[in-house]
């Protein structure tokens, strides 16, 4: 189980997070036109890494903040948490 | 029958103490402090079991995890636990155990015959022999393999002992209280850490109580006492003993199973059977020791062959000798030691060494003990069935390939030592990748991947200077990282015997015309012709060998058999153990019950359940519940005999004809506040929310950014900056994330407030024709006209001097309206309405009445909303706007979604207005068309209407707009049945919506 330091509780165990996704997905701005494969991209198209991958979690069970972690997909290291609204390295 | 192999002086057992136990119906007395083991032994019984495959007899080989063979199946207290080590469990009074994988008995086993169909059971024979016919596999192969398989039965009673979880945190883990583990415990507690030390087994000191050295001026054995009583009584150090910590997962968590009644005849007063422990550590050391090699050689399986650390170890724990005639069969010193304490307790062994000349301390003891020593000697093949009996040795050749001078023996034991195998389970399992070692033939961890080390035996380190001394400076150095309290403590001096190289021969040579069988893993009855053929059929990778053979994939985990097995493999390939690499150790290090994995989240703990305000006036009404999620709902309220199709109907009924009042307090409450929720509510809905006045409710439908509706509700605007949204009760949770997820991620620049308020409001429906008369009468001091409040009106009131508020909203299609107050009012208003409502007819309805309301009247719910649909599928295009942009409109427009003859929403009518549609059921164009009968689409939601007195249902189907009218089929394969059926719309009920604006 992994251990999560959320920049708003601190460190936590896995178990009060929902996994959230890739966090550096950018929702294409409202009401811009734009084509089918940049929708596509937007909703369904992922990167799957393995190693570095800037994810997403919700604290549910605790500040109910969504945060980025900065996570190792293979070896589950994590290296750095943010905000929401922080700008990631 | 007597302990004619229990010793007078010597043992740590309560001699004070008999305890009398059964094995296979038998009665048989021990000691407290015995196990299973120990006490049969001292009994002089050895058989104990029948093997895997071959049903082989099968006695005991080791003394604790790694016991491959006595596995048994124990009843305590009208429990049955299959799968018991009698090596670890204790005994107490009135214990009963049996053995396993013997029918009809232990001494007469039917399935022995297998030993004799052996050309049957080749490596691999499950994907050969049972392979062909087909047809025989379910009737034949398959119940007979079921019948010969597995380690006793599993009990199928509700399992009544608890089960506990803890949770713990430290600042170091411990996993092992031998030398390393007490050293390093007290090395760490005296510098401040919070210590945990986890021993498996009921005495704490490891190979400190049966090894001959002393620290300080102390035995092994005091020593261990002494510190122990010291860190039991530090409060930073918690130590547990009969606990295994059998896992190490991600970011130093660590799981324990701590036995905590397994070894009392019952369990006690206020406490569990068993506990896990998940503990978080922030730093772990690894000190689980180390476990003695088997040497192979012909039919080294037979019931007296064992290891020669298990012999001392039951000689010096519990007073109990396993032979009067004892071989010992050694590579390596630690033989030696085995048969020093034969020989101190009166008995006489022989050692058969196969190194040539080896000379130390220990040896030179031996030898001056009067005790014989073979040298270049080996066992070729143990003899006896049931029991050892004699042995066949030979002198071995310098080049360890031939044999000479074969002789049989008479000896009623063989000590096996073929060294040491490091535990190195947990460091591997935590990522560790482990390295082979030259000077000991097997694997020690490398680098730490977790914040892990591995200290002593377990790492490799053999003699007991080297443990003390690593383990000492391990347990300052890491807790000084974290306490830097500097408290370093002295290191005692160590007094031990020097020991010489161990040999690296490990398997015997078969002599010419032999074909013993010789064991690898002895739980699953894996040999070396069985690897060889694996070999052969070209199987390579050492992870494939295994699966093919099952080596070390039983309950044990391979624990005696791995490393001889990769050396085996080895040798045939002619490469070195580290090329070909060991398998992977996947938790747990050993078995744990399911009863304290589940712990205490079983039956109506299994989930939490949440109840309304009124939960117990609706018990006092005869409501019968159905779970809604993790709420309890009334499905109907019991009136005499009713069932609950005459139940619903009735309520149903009553709401179309007088009112109904339904409990809705379970429905999703979101309060959406700031000055930017008009806007975001626009975002996020597909409807417009601009210009919605206060004191109004509007209908919405929230999309996933894929087009698919998410959920439905009401939302009303309570004040400028104040709306109270509603969600339906499943997707509560969800749609709350969601809308997190787009203020804190997307749209942060809006300045909104989002929080639940599920659990502050209570919610009673008020629905049917004098739904208005019954408002009047709760609320005599507001207006309630239709004027004043008209269809999706909000009103604040008062309800007998509590505030209440009133939606005019409806899901039932009737004249309705919500009223809602603080959750603690909750059934004064409950109780208030059902008082005044009286002289109206009102009466309670459940969810089964309220589906079929809804149903009737087309409006869709979660089996239409099913993650699959489109607004366009459930009708709800209406409500999508062209002007405005919002949460997955991009996704509408996509080709699949506009397609002119997309699924969409109708009503179903049986011909026969009188057979029941059963939900699920397909919509078909011809019943009697070729499978697969190509399907229109599906029925998503049944009942019987309450208005025109016959069955009627949902169904989303193909081009389902031109449909209506079309007489079609609704089949059920799963219930046999094939309806005519007619479409119709699937607004059944007052289509034109007078009701609800009346
Ligand atoms: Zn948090």
């Amino acid at each position: 189980m992994l251990y999560i330091f959320c920049p708003h509780c601190g460190s936590r165990s896995q178990n009060e997070f929902a996994y959230g996704g890739d966090a550096t997905v950018k929702r294409p701005e409202l009401n811009k036109e734009i084509s089918d494969q940049e929708w596509n991209n937007f909703v369904y198209l992922r990167k799957s890494p393995r190693g570095k991958h800037l994810e997403l979690w919700h604290h549910i069970s605790g500040c109910r903040q969504w945060i980025k972690v900065e996570r190792d997909t293979s070896t589950h290291e994590i290296f750095k948490t943010y905000k929401a609204d922080e700008l990631t390295e | 029958m007597s302990q004619d192999f229990r010793l007078d002086n010597i043992g740590m057992v309560n001699r004070n103490k008999k305890i009398s136990f059964t094995f296979n119906g038998k009665k048989y007395f021990g000691y407290e402090g015995d196990t299973i083991a120990s006490a049969l032994i001292a009994n002089g019984v050895h058989l104990v079991g029948r093997s895997f495959k071959y049903h082989r007899p099968r006695g005991f080989f080791g003394v604790g995890v790694d016991e491959p063979y006595a596995i048994l199946q124990l009843e305590r207290n009208n429990e049955r636990d299959p799968n018991i080590r009698a090596t670890e469990q204790e005994i107490f009074e009135g214990l009963e155990v049996k053995s396993v994988n013997c029918w009809p008995s232990v001494n007469f086993d039917i399935g022995a015959i297998n030993n004799f169909l052996k050309m049957f059971f080749p490596a691999g024979f499950y994907y050969k022999t049972f392979m062909w016919p087909p047809s025989f596999w379910y009737k034949i192969y398959e119940p007979f393999i079921r019948m010969a398989a597995g380690f006793g039965e599993a009990s199928i009673k509700h399992d009544k002992e608890r089960y506990e979880h803890k949770y713990e945190y430290c600042d170091l883990l411990i996993t092992g209280s031998g030398p390393s583990g007490l050293a390093s415990a007290y090395a760490a507690a005296k510098n401040g850490a919070r210590v945990i030390l986890a021993e498996d087994k009921p005495r704490y000191g490891g190979s400190l109580l049966t090894s001959d050295v002393n620290i300080g001026n102390q035995t092994g054995a005091e020593w261990s006492e002494k510190i122990i009583t010291e860190l039991k009584s530090m409060s930073n150090v918690i130590v547990k003993n009969r606990s295994q910590v059998f896992g190490y997962y991600d970011h130093n968590m660590l799981v324990m199973s701590e036995r905590i009644s397994d070894h009392l005849p019952k369990t006690q007063k206020y406490l569990p059977k068993q506990r896990l422990w998940y503990i978080r550590a922030k730093e772990v050391l690894i000190s689980s020791g180390s476990i003695e090699r088997p040497l192979v050689f012909g039919n080294n399986d037979t019931p007296g062959v064992m290891l020669s650390s298990a012999a001392k170890e039951y000689m010096k724990v519990y007073g109990v000798l396993v032979g009067k005639k004892p071989l010992i069969f050694t590579n390596n010193d630690s033989g030696y030691e085995t048969a020093i304490e034969f020989k101190k307790n009166g008995v006489n062994p022989i050692i058969l060494d196969t190194r040539k000349k080896p000379s130390s301390d220990i040896i030179t003891e031996a030898k001056n003990l009067g005790i014989e020593i073979k040298y270049s000697y080996v066992v070729v093949a143990a003899k006896g069935y049931k029991k050892v009996k004699s042995a066949d040795i030979a002198k071995i050749s310098d080049n360890k390939k031939d044999l000479s001078n074969i002789e049989n023996i008479e000896c009623d034991c063989i000590c096996v030592s073929g060294f040491w195998t490091p535990s190195i389970h947990l460091a591997s399992q935590s990522g560790n990748k482990s390295e082979f070692n030259e000077k000991i033939d097997a694997f020690i961890p490398k680098k730490s991947k977790q914040k892990e080390n591995t200290i002593g035996s377990a790492n490799g380190k053999f003699t007991l200077e080297e443990t003390i001394n690593e383990a000492f400076n391990k347990g300052y150095e890491v807790s000084n990282k974290i306490t830097e309290n500097n408290n370093k403590v002295s290191i005692p001096t160590v007094v031990e015997k020097k020991s010489s190289e161990h040999d690296k021969f490990w398997c015997v040579p078969l002599p010419k015309g032999k074909s013993y069988k010789r064991f690898l893993d002895f739980q699953n009855d894996v040999a070396v012709t069985d690897i060889e053929l694996a070999l052969r059929e070209g199987f390579r990778s050492i992870e494939h060998v295994k699966r093919y053979t099952t080596l070390g994939m039983a309950t044990d985990q391979g624990k005696t058999s791995n490393l001889n097995g990769l050396q085996l493999v080895s040798d045939i390939e002619n490469k070195v153990v580290p090329q070909v690499g060991h398998t992977t150790f996947r938790p747990p290090y050993t078995p744990v019950s399911i009863g304290a994995i589940v712990g205490r989240e079983v039956g109506k703990h299994s989930k939490p359940t949440r109840k309304s305000p009124m939960h117990e006036w609706h018990e006092k009404n005869n409501a019968v519940f159905v779970d809604a999620g993790v709420w309890l709902r009334p499905r109907y309220y019991k009136q005499g005999n009713e069932t609950l199709f005459e139940a619903s109907k009735r309520e149903a009924k009553n709401v179309r004809k007088n009112v109904g009042v339904c409990d809705v307090t379970t429905l999703g409450k979101i309060d959406v506040k700031g000055p930017d929720a008009a806007e975001f509510l626009n975002r996020v809905y597909t409807n417009a929310w601009l210009k919605l006045p206060v004191g109004k409710a509007r209908y919405g439908v929230m999309l996933r950014e894929d087009g698919i509706v998410m959920d439905d509700g009401t939302t009303t605007r309570i004040s400028e900056n104040h709306y109270h949204m509603t969600t339906t009760t499943a997707q509560a949770a969800n749609v709350l994330s969601h809308l997190e997820y787009y203020l804190q991620l997307v749209w942060p620049e809006l300045n909104v407030n989002v929080v639940s308020t599920t659990e502050q409001w209570a919610g009673a429906a008020i629905a049917g024709p004098n739904s208005r008369a019954l408002l009047m009468k709760l609320f005599p001091n507001t207006d309630v006209s239709n004027e004043a409040l008209p269809f999706m009106g909000y009103k604040e009131a008062d309800l007998f001097g509590i505030p209440a508020k009133i939606y005019r909203i409806s899901f039932s299609g009737e004249l309705a309206y919500e009223v809602n107050v603080e959750s603690d009012y909750g059934n004064f208003m409950w109780e208030k309405i059902i008082e005044v409502g009286k002289e109206l007819k009102i009466q309670p309805y459940g969810t089964e009445a309220l589906s079929t309301l809804r149903i009737e009247m087309g409006h869709v719910a979660g089996s239409e909303l099913d993650g699959r649909t489109i607004p366009h599928d459930a009708s709800l295009e209406g409500l999508v706007s062209k002007k405005k942009d919002f949460i997955g409109k991009r996704s509408l427009s996509r080709s699949a979604f506009t397609k002119p003859d997309r699924e969409k929403i109708v009503g179903v009518v049986p011909l026969d207005k009188t057979t029941s549609i059963p939900e699920g059921s397909y919509i078909v164009k011809d019943p009697k068309a070729k499978l697969p009968n190509p399907k229109l689409g599906h029925v998503s939601a049944s009942c019987w209407s309450v208005e025109y007195d016959n069955p009627f249902s949902l169904a989303i189907i193909k081009d389902g707009k031109n449909m209506i009218g079309q007489k079609l089929f609704a089949m059920s394969p799963l219930k046999n049945k094939t309806i005519p059926v007619e479409i119709v719309s699937s607004h059944y009920v007052d289509p034109e919506g007078k009701r609800v604006r009346a």
